[in-house]
């Protein structure tokens, strides 16, 4: 009995893989997308315009594509971990090279069939590099000055491609997601602390660093009504966007800040801002408890993988997307300085969408593959 | 085996750990954002709404609709017409040149008026109006009307614009209006509040004084905009009040019959009832069409009105400084007799000229009057007369007497701020401003209202009715009611110590219109009804030589800013008197052939129109 069991979970077969996925995770996915439709739909004033049909699609096309990596064996996704890094650093720096310039950054690299911002890949796809490394390492090792120095160099090397652009909001989450594989590898909680002191301390000579228009983003976070019609223009209008939503917001499109364009880039990184503006409060705690239902299930998925790699994937993936959406919500709600992060799902944007999904993917497959062992 | 297994429990506690440390992280995290949001979305949720609300709704103010003036019959003398506009909204225009170029040849535009409407446009945003002309023709409204059809964006408007139908009748008393400027909007507080762009202001005149009244209030519109200020839809209307229309005391009759006496010449002309102070007429010659300046003045024209020589921007009732001359007269012997410095029976011997102080002074008729009293003296106003009675009479006294008549004084207080007080000379006076003594000398030709004196029309039209009147404080006014509403104490007080001295007065100036001899006889009504008495003047405005008073020239002689102000005062019925009236014609000559004349024409009209004046009235004039 126990031996048939062994077997046939080695096995996996078709029809297994799929009594083994999690369908809660799954339908908030799902879920998330149609609300992220919907939202995308009143970006577009009501209509079914640009954004909306383009969103649609990708949200189509990446969430079968999460489907075909959640069915690949979780083992062929940790032998691609080093291999898959190189390749995005190798994007990166071709779109050091050869990128396409919007909006003062040179961010996106022409694929002939998509336009891809690899540093939005790199968020994920530096948590499998890194979880691969920490796999098979002793935990006596873990703390060793060679272990810290490659691993840092893996986070910096991909940090400095992406400051160059210049994203500088892209390069902290890469250095989140790292940092969180760190984290959950054991380094010793000292260096953690440590570096958090150092930063804190150094954060004067950091501004000192800053491009002007950065240093501005800090300096309108302090005070937004600095220059309420030029930087703090965004964080204001955001603000009276969500503060007039109220309790159940102002209906589906009936946003007026967003609908009379008073709300910057509602399609992108303040796509909650207009969400809730029209749902308020109510909408977005709704919103949120989707979020946390996803990373509840991303980290109990790790919790029930056999396979360290698998967990530390889902462990680090689930902080990650965690931060992510912090992020974005505590930007565009005033509490953290204008960086340029994308609501996971919700926001528009392809490679932001494709790395978000290929994460799930992975998780899904660590779900599905959850009995794996990997030597 | 073991090692490594041992190893990989290590690992997973370690993992599991940090797992479970995370997920009290982010649980705590997941609060603070609720927090906020509860924070931002619930507890300052009304604030939000305020400000969401403040971003996307803008008020539009429109111009109110001006209050009218009315005579005092109801007639409109300065209303409202609706002026046909063209306006461009050029984001809503395809192409912005072909348009304007149609447009420009289908107005017949110039290249000048052509500039300023592109000027024009660059100045504004593309959603804001642009109005290509402001007061259009008939045909050329109807000729755009007519191709709208290939004129994409172009808004045929009819708005509400000021007319003045009398044209130059009333410019002068009421003033015109034109485009606000800063220093309106920084002076008045109504304009300020009710300021749009394009907004007509009361320059000078009544319409000035009465600005707070007549502006009346916006009409508000919301709109809903969006964060470039485009209107989205219109959310609200909120109808503006109306200014108050003010109702004159003024019969356009009369002051057209002035205008019409007065063309082609300098000069002023009111008319003034005795009992009320109110003003029948008032105008001043040359005008001007008031029209012109609404919708902004050529500088062609402005030119030909500012470098006219006899000034038709000056209001001369109210800013004409003028020696009385003669008109003076019924003061001073007013003043001689109420001082006790002589009766009826006092007479004075002229000769044509008489010497005191070492100074010869000449009457006005070579050979002299011979022996002349009082009554005579008015009648033929003997000059000779009036440089004895002043002499003994003495400044200080005749000036007393005649600032008590309003000389010297502003008739209209604060209602102009142009007016001028005239100035009438004392001892105290001169020894203030020139820091000089007195002359007797002076005293003399005082008393035949030379020198210093110096009287404006509606002062000179006032102490006529004041002595009409038996000698009763009055305050003219000219809109109605104003005669209600807090009235001085001193009105319709006796201004004279002796009120026989007042009908002795009054009795000459009947003599002088109405006998034979009276320097204004050719002027006289013989019909009762009509009868008036007066008092002409002719005041000299450059001192004569003694070559020039051998030539005797005659009026058309004399180069015309040298010739004398011709004036004339009166008041009618006799009987029964109700008018009074100042004329003053500048350079006109001599009194009582060019000023007096005027008169008989305008009692004719105004004791005609005096029924139907009082049938007018809601209230019986008050009788003394």
């Amino acid at each position: 009995m126990y031996q048939h069991t062994r077997l046939t979970t080695n096995r996996f077969t078709f029809f297994q893989k799929f009594r083994n996925f999690d369908y809660v995770l799954l339908f908030c996915i799902l879920l998330l997308g149609f609300i992220s439709l919907a939202t995308m739909y009143s970006t577009d004033g009501g209509e079914v315009l640009f954004h909306t049909r383009s969103h649609f699609t990708k949200f189509i096309v990446f969430i079968l594509m999460m489907l075909i990596i959640s069915f690949i064996n979780i083992k062929y996704w940790f032998a691609l971990g080093y291999l898959s890094y190189l390749v995005i650093i190798g994007l990166l720096i071709g779109t050091y090279f050869f990128g396409i310039t919007s909006s003062g950054s040179q961010r996106w690299i022409n694929l002939y069939f998509i336009n891809l911002q690899p540093s939005e890949l790199m968020k994920v796809f530096i948590i499998l590099c890194l979880a691969k490394y920490f796999h098979r390492m002793k935990i006596e090792n873990v703390n060793s000055v060679y272990t810290i120095l490659t691993s840092l160099i893996i986070i910096i090397l991909p940090m400095g491609l992406v400051i160059v652009q210049p994203d500088l909001g892209t390069s902290v989450l890469i250095a989140i997601s790292g940092i969180a594989v760190l984290w959950f590898a054991g380094v010793n909680h000292k260096y953690f602390i440590y570096t958090l002191l150092g930063f804190v301390i150094s954060l004067p000579f950091i501004i000192a660093f800053l491009k002007p228009y950065q240093k501005l983003r800090v300096l309108t976070f302090l005070n937004p009504d600095r220059d309420p019609l030029g930087a703090g223009y965004q964080i204001i209008q955001s603000k009276i966007a969500v503060g007039s939503g109220g309790l159940f917001g102002k209906g589906f499109l009936k946003g007026t800040q967003s609908y009379l364009e008073f709300l910057p880039e509602k399609h992108t990184d303040f796509i909650f801002t207009l969400f809730s503006e029209e749902f308020g409060f109510v909408g977005s705690v709704i919103l949120l408890l989707i979020y946390a239902v996803i990373i509840y299930r991303i980290v109990a998925i790790g919790a029930s993988c056999r396979s360290y790699f698998a967990k530390i994937f889902c462990y680090s993936f689930g902080a990650a997307i965690f931060v992510f959406i912090t992020i974005n919500m505590s930007m565009v709600l005033g509490l953290l300085p204008i960086v340029g992060s994308p609501l996971p799902i919700m926001s528009y944007g392809g490679s932001s969408m494709l790395a978000t999904m290929i994460g799930f993917g992975i998780v899904m497959s660590a779900r599905v593959h959850n009995q794996q062992l990997i030597a | 085996m073991i090692n490594s297994s041992s190893d990989n429990v290590k690992k997973l506690n370690s993992i599991n750990r940090r797992m479970f440390i995370t997920g009290s992280f982010k649980f705590f995290i997941m609060v603070g954002i609720v927090s906020r949001l509860f924070f931002l979305q619930v507890k300052e949720n009304k604030k939000y709404l305020t400000l969401s609300d403040k971003n996307r709704i803008r008020e539009w103010k429109l111009a109110p609709v001006r209050g009218e003036f009315h005579d005092y019959f109801g007639n409109v003398i300065a209303g409202n017409f609706e002026a046909y506009q063209l306006h461009v909204i050029p984001e809503q225009v395809d192409d912005f040149r072909y348009v304007i170029y149609r447009i420009k040849d289908l107005l017949e535009l110039s290249d000048k008026e052509f500039k300023k409407v592109l000027k024009k446009k660059n100045q504004i945003k593309p959603w804001e109006t642009l109005i290509v002309s402001d007061n259009l023709s008939w045909q050329k409204f109807s000729k755009i009307n007519n191709h709208l059809y290939d004129l994409n964006g172009v808004k045929p408007v009819i708005s509400i614009s000021r007319n003045y139908p009398f044209k130059e009748n009333f410019t002068h008393l009421i003033g015109y209006v034109s485009q606000a400027n800063q220093n309106d909007i920084e002076t008045t507080e109504s304009i300020k509040k009710n300021f749009v762009p394009g907004l007509k202001v009361g320059k000078v005149g009544l319409e000035k004084t009465f600005e707070k009244e007549l502006i009346g209030t916006n009409d508000i519109e919301r709109y809903e905009v969006n964060a470039y200020g485009r209107r989205i839809s219109q959310l609200e209307f909120q109808k503006g009040k109306k200014g108050k229309t003010l109702r004159l005391t003024i019969d356009t009759e009369v002051q057209k019959l002035a205008n019409d006496l007065l063309k082609e010449k300098a000069g002023s002309i009111c008319v003034m009832d005795i009992y009320t102070g109110a003003i029948v007429a008032m105008h001043s010659s040359p005008s001007f069409d008031p029209n012109l300046f609404v919708f902004g003045i050529s500088q062609d024209e402005w030119q030909l009105i500012r470098n006219d020589p006899m000034k038709p921007l000056v209001n001369k009732t109210l800013q004409g400084n003028y020696s009385p001359g003669s008109t003076i007269k019924p003061i001073v012997a007013l003043s001689a007799l109420e001082n006790g410095i002589i009766n009826t029976n006092f007479t004075v011997k002229c000769t044509g000229k008489t010497e005191m102080y070492g100074q010869t002074y000449h009457c006005w008729k070579k050979k002299g009057h011979g022996y002349v009293s009082l009554r005579n003296a008015m009648k033929q106003s003997c000059d000779t007369y009036f440089y004895e009675i002043a002499r003994k009479l003495g400044v200080d006294k005749l000036s007393a007497t005649a600032k008590k008549f309003g000389l010297g004084e502003k008739v209209f207080g604060d209602l102009f701020e142009i007016e001028k007080k005239g100035l009438i000379p004392n001892t105290q006076w001169k020894k203030n401003a020139l820091g000089k003594g007195w002359l007797l000398g002076e005293t003399i030709i005082t008393g035949i209202g030379q020198g210093y004196i110096q009287t404006t029309p509606i002062q000179l039209c006032l102490m006529t009715a004041q002595i009409a009147n038996g000698g009763h404080k009055i305050y003219p006014y000219l809109v109605v009611g104003d005669d209600k509403k807090d009235q001085p104490i001193d009105k319709y007080m006796p201004l004279y110590e002796n009120s026989k001295n007042i009908k002795i007065v009054k009795d000459a100036m009947f003599g002088s219109t109405n006998e034979v001899m009276g320097t204004s006889y050719r002027s006289r009504i013989d019909d009762p009804k009509y009868q008036f008495a007066g008092k002409t003047g002719t005041a000299q405005v450059k001192k004569i030589t003694e070559e020039e008073r051998e030539l005797e020239l005659k009026t058309f002689e004399i180069p015309y800013e040298q010739r004398d102000h011709a004036l004339y005062v009166a008041f009618g019925p006799y009987k029964n008197p109700r008018y009074a009236l100042s004329i003053i014609v500048e350079h006109g000559g001599n009194g009582s052939t060019t000023a007096a004349p005027m008169a008989k024409k305008l009692f004719k009209l105004i004791i005609d129109r005096h029924k139907i004046r009082q049938s007018m009235d809601d209230k019986r004039y008050l009788e003394i």
